[in-house]
């Protein structure tokens, strides 16, 4: 039976009703007296030299109140990186200055030269079309493996290449992979791409800067998903305003993926804007706005091989990587490469050696970080196209090859520096054998036969580094921030709980499943628990919602807050009841003394907390609240297998998606409902990637790719319904829920899938040549790998 | 400018407005009705479709003048006149048609639209009839289920 509340059940989103009755808060929908809105002036072109930003014309037009260039924040400090990476030679990487508004050059289309704050959003864009800038255009560097050839053409004049690292990892393991491959039975070689996409989050960036006179302090409404993390940033490293003194508020979010974690230049401005001009300033991306100045995600170039002995098991896996970071270090940037997709590159799998080599390199495109899995996906990828190859190249069917691999004992340390606690890969891989029925594929295949259709089963398994992270290890790996998280619940008097979560919510559900956890630890309705988060004057710290780490993570401190307001009303209770502390239960609201038939109902208790009349105020202070930091001890390990059905038209090369499945485990589960969204959203994203979606940069730098007209978002007719399922549950041993994170599995897992599901379709059509097409697998590609 | 008259959600409203001035624009900025969704800049994503004159549209495409005299229904006239979720919205909320609710605006207008027109469409038809509308958290899948099951088609619920 399906429970109807507290942990394990669908319950209903209560955060809907106002989603749906157009009720919902987004930062756009915040207008502020007296405000005045910003346009940012953003060059055209991909590489420059600024000689001059002649304003005059513009500042003489109607509405304008003032316009700033790079002079403005000439001593200001820059936007900062927030992770810095040691390279294989022990030097740290190159790490550039980022400007809030470009000083001498330009680095990529986009980059703002100047913002221009006027009474409405049509004129400040009339006046920023009035701005004369003198530029002197650069020849432009787009390609990575040239960009580190040739250093005539440098993004950054200051330092010594575009080479922003070449990171080796695990390094004392590179001669020993090199050997284990020269040596062996077999190896496997691919050379693929993993492609640039835009996050494309449905609601574009916002930021409202409020500046009060009276008082020095600061607000910034803004689009974000951890607004601690934007207020330590923004505070300590670019504008110099302590954290006291700047609230940031990120209400309801519409989407991030990734995208809405970085601390951006526009949110910097207009938070500085605010305090110059003294008004409200407020500046809305348009989507062709957001294409050119949002960070975007993946863009790695790879050659892998796959040591193999003469029975298929792994011997030695070798990478070689080149990842894009864009014009400037966006703030997560360098770890997405290196310690989120290295540490991956176990996979399911014992691979005894393992070495990833990689080179992050700057090119004249926006910049590029964190999108949904970062890394991960990357990591997997790889791994489970190389494999499909390999076992086709030896003849071994592909799931006989994953299973002679796996792991199958826990904990299990990896040679590349994780452990995973928890695990059984052949049980969601047989779970998935169920649910997308595979014994069934060659009767499909023949009826896709019958419609003269090409149809190919492609399967893998994923594993992902979730709940992140340990804060003393992740300071070692070059992290300049603690990843842990805190939160705070408040029992009020009448005994309503409200829960203040550094974590947060655009679009994940924490103001119900966060409910759904106090509701059964204390046996209260969950009506009565109030979840509030993204409002840095509401909530005392916060390293917000990435990396699947919100109940991990966030939900663990609120368990341990919880259990503190729980020990400290048990002892009220006990007060109460005239027994031990040690005595006392609490289920279902109600404390009662073991062996006994008193009780107190759990409003006794708050009200006894609040109006402490007959209440032990030797031993204990009123009041009732409590809270807690969460460092995990480790990351979490959600994993799972995946299976993707193609029927792929032989006439055009057209790709249609026949079925999808996923059998997932995320260990213990709070809201099923929810986890079932998640894993469909990333399923949409990665099909997206697998099949649609692009960012193309032309040889000068300009996005080609720059608005939905281009670039080709999954639409609801390019989708089949998913089978997905999560029956499979080894609990997380480190964390009090038992619970390892869900929100990225489906983009993870699913580009694999895909692939090796097409380049099935076409090797059974007598297509051998065909071992790799790269994404997106549009028809053209498709047609032409068919035809090649 | 332009004098423009027209009635929203059954309410009569005016205002004055630029001969640009979309109506997208006009219902968020001037009505300060912002459960209207701008997404983008080229009609493409769906989440400022409105229904005027009974027609789904996107907001974001016509300007406050062509709907001078309109009757403009917007994601706020979409509930129960006692407040509660219609039996469309309802279906969202039962199935987890939603989950950053950016999107969400627009496609309960463009479903409710389609379900005027086709009353019992088939799964391909809801997908087909979406096109118009881009939801980057759902991958579909729930919004194609809550459709149906706001057309009185027997699909499993997911919430309980």
């Amino acid at each position: 039976m399906p429970k109807d509340g507290g942990i394990g059940a669908s319950t209903k989103r209560r955060e809907d009703v106002r989603f749906l009755t157009g009720s919902g808060h987004y930062t756009d929908d915040i207008n502020l007296h007296g405000q005045a809105y910003v346009h940012f002036l953003r060059s055209e072109v991909a590489h420059g030299e600024l000689k001059g930003v002649d304003t005059s014309a513009a500042e003489a037009m109607d509405g304008v109140v003032r316009i700033f260039t790079g002079a403005d924040f000439e001593g200001i400090g820059g936007l900062p990186c927030g992770w810095q990476i040691t390279d294989r030679f022990g030097e740290v990487m190159q790490e550039p200055a980022h400007p809030v508004l470009a000083q001498g050059k330009v680095r990529h289309v986009g980059d703002p030269i100047a913002a221009v704050v006027a009474e409405s959003p049509e004129a400040a864009r009339d006046a920023a079309e009035a701005i004369v800038v003198d530029i002197k255009e650069l020849p432009a560097v787009i390609d990575m493996k040239e960009a580190v050839a040739n250093s005539d053409i440098k993004v950054h004049d200051d330092l010594t290449s575009n080479l922003c690292y070449d990171w080796g990892f695990v390094e004392e393991n590179r001669d020993a992979v090199d050997e284990a491959i020269k040596n062996a039975h077999h190896v496997t070689t691919l050379e693929l791409k993993n492609q640039r996409l835009v996050a494309n989050p449905m609601e574009p960036r916002v930021a409202v800067g409020e500046y009060s006179a009276g008082t020095g302090d600061y607000t910034l409404y803004t689009t974000s998903q951890n607004p601690h993390v934007i207020r330590l940033l923004m505070g300590a490293f670019v504008l110099g305003i302590p954290e006291h003194k700047l609230r940031v508020v990120a209400p309801d979010v519409g989407g991030g993926f990734g995208s809405k974690i970085f601390h951006y230049a526009e949110e910097a401005f207009c938070t500085f804007a605010a305090k110059a001009v003294r008004r409200p300033v407020k500046w809305t991306a348009s989507r062709s706005e957001a294409f050119i100045s949002d960070a975007q995600g993946r863009d790695h170039v790879t050659k892998i091989e796959l040591a193999l002995d003469k029975d298929g098991h792994f011997l030695a896996l070798r990478t070689d990587t080149y990842a894009n970071m864009g014009a400037y270090l966006s703030t997560f940037a360098p770890s997405v490469p290196t310690w989120l997709h290295g540490t991956l590159m176990a996979g399911n799998y014992k691979t005894p050696l393992i070495y990833v080599n990689v080179k992050a390199v700057f090119t004249n495109t926006v910049p590029v970080d964190a999108y949904r899995g970062a890394g991960r996906p990357e990591a997997t990828f790889q791994l489970e196209r190389v494999i499909d190859k390999a076992a086709r190249e030896m003849g071994i069917d592909p799931i006989a090859l994953r299973r002679k691999n796996f792991v199958t004992e826990f904990p299990y340390a990896t040679p590349v520096a994780v452990e995973y606690d928890t695990g059984d890969y052949e049980a969601t891989m047989a779970k998935l054998e169920e649910i997308a029925d595979l014994k069934g594929f060659e009767k499909r295949r023949a009826a896709s036969a019958e419609k003269g259709m090409l149809r190919g089963l492609g399967v893998n398994c994923y594993i992902e580094a979730c709940g992140i992270a340990p804060s003393n290890l992740v300071g070692q790996l070059g992290a300049r921030a603690g990843l842990y998280e805190s939160a705070t619940v408040r029992v009020n008097a009448t005994g309503g709980l409200v829960v203040m979560t550094g974590s947060h919510s655009h679009g994940q559900g924490h103001e119900t499943s966060f409910a759904q956890v106090i509701s059964d630890m204390i046996g209260v309705d969950a009506d009565m628990v109030e979840i509030v988060h993204g409002d840095t004057s509401k909530v005392p710290m916060g390293m917000g919602t990435y990396g699947s780490r919100s109940i991990a993570v966030g939900g663990s401190a609120m368990v341990r807050a919880t259990e503190k307001i729980i020990a400290k009303a048990k002892k009220i209770a006990a007060h109460l009841m005239e027994a031990s502390d040690s005595d006392i239960e609490l289920k279902d609201g109600q404390f009662t003394v073991a062996g006994t038939d008193k009780s107190v109902a759990w409003g006794d208790v708050t009200l006894a907390a609040y109006v402490p009349h007959n209440y032990p105020l030797e031993d204990i202070e009123p009041g009732l609240e409590e809270t807690a930091f969460y460092d995990p001890a480790n990351f979490t390990y959600p994993a799972g297998a995946y299976s993707c059905e193609v029927e792929v038209d032989p006439d055009t090369g057209k790709v249609t998606i026949a079925s999808f499945a996923a059998a997932d485990d995320f260990g213990n589960i709070v809201n099923p409902m929810i986890v079932d969204g998640q894993v469909h959203g990333g399923i949409g994203q990665g099909i997206g990637q697998a099949l649609l979606e692009n960012t193309v940069y032309d040889e000068n730098g300009q996005l080609l790719t720059g608005s939905y007209m281009d670039y080709a978002m999954p639409r609801a007719d390019d989708l089949p319904s998913f089978s997905v399922d999560h029956s499979c549950q080894t609990p997380c041993t480190h964390n009090p829920l038992g619970v390892k994170g869900c929100g990225e599995a489906g983009a993870i897992g699913s580009p694999p899938a895909v692939v090796n599901a097409v380049v099935d379709a076409l090797q059974r059509a007598g297509h051998t040549n065909v071992t790799h097409i790269d994404m997106p697998l549009s028809p053209s590609r498709v047609w032409a790998a068919m035809n090649s | 400018m332009t004098e423009v008259k027209m009635t929203v959600n059954g309410k009569a409203v005016s205002g004055t407005v630029e001969g640009r001035t979309l109506l997208s624009q006009f219902l968020r900025e001037d009505l300060e009705m912002t459960g209207t969704h701008i997404g983008c800049d080229t009609s493409q994503c769906g989440a400022c479709v409105v229904h005027v004159d009974g027609q789904a549209v996107k907001s974001c495409a016509m300007f406050a003048a062509e709907a001078d005299g309109a009757e403009v229904t917007t994601i706020e006239g979409m509930a129960n006149a006692d407040g509660s979720l219609s039996t469309l919205q309802q279906a969202f909320q039962d199935h987890h048609g939603l989950q950053c609710g950016f999107c969400t605006p627009g496609m309960v207008m463009s479903a409710a639209a389609l379900l005027a027109e086709n009353p019992k469409p088939s799964e391909a038809e809801i997908r087909h009839y979406l096109e118009g509308n881009i939801c980057r958290c759902t991958g579909y899948h729930n919004i194609v289920k809550a459709i149906q099951a706001a057309s009185g088609q027997d699909v499993a619920i997911a919430a309980e």
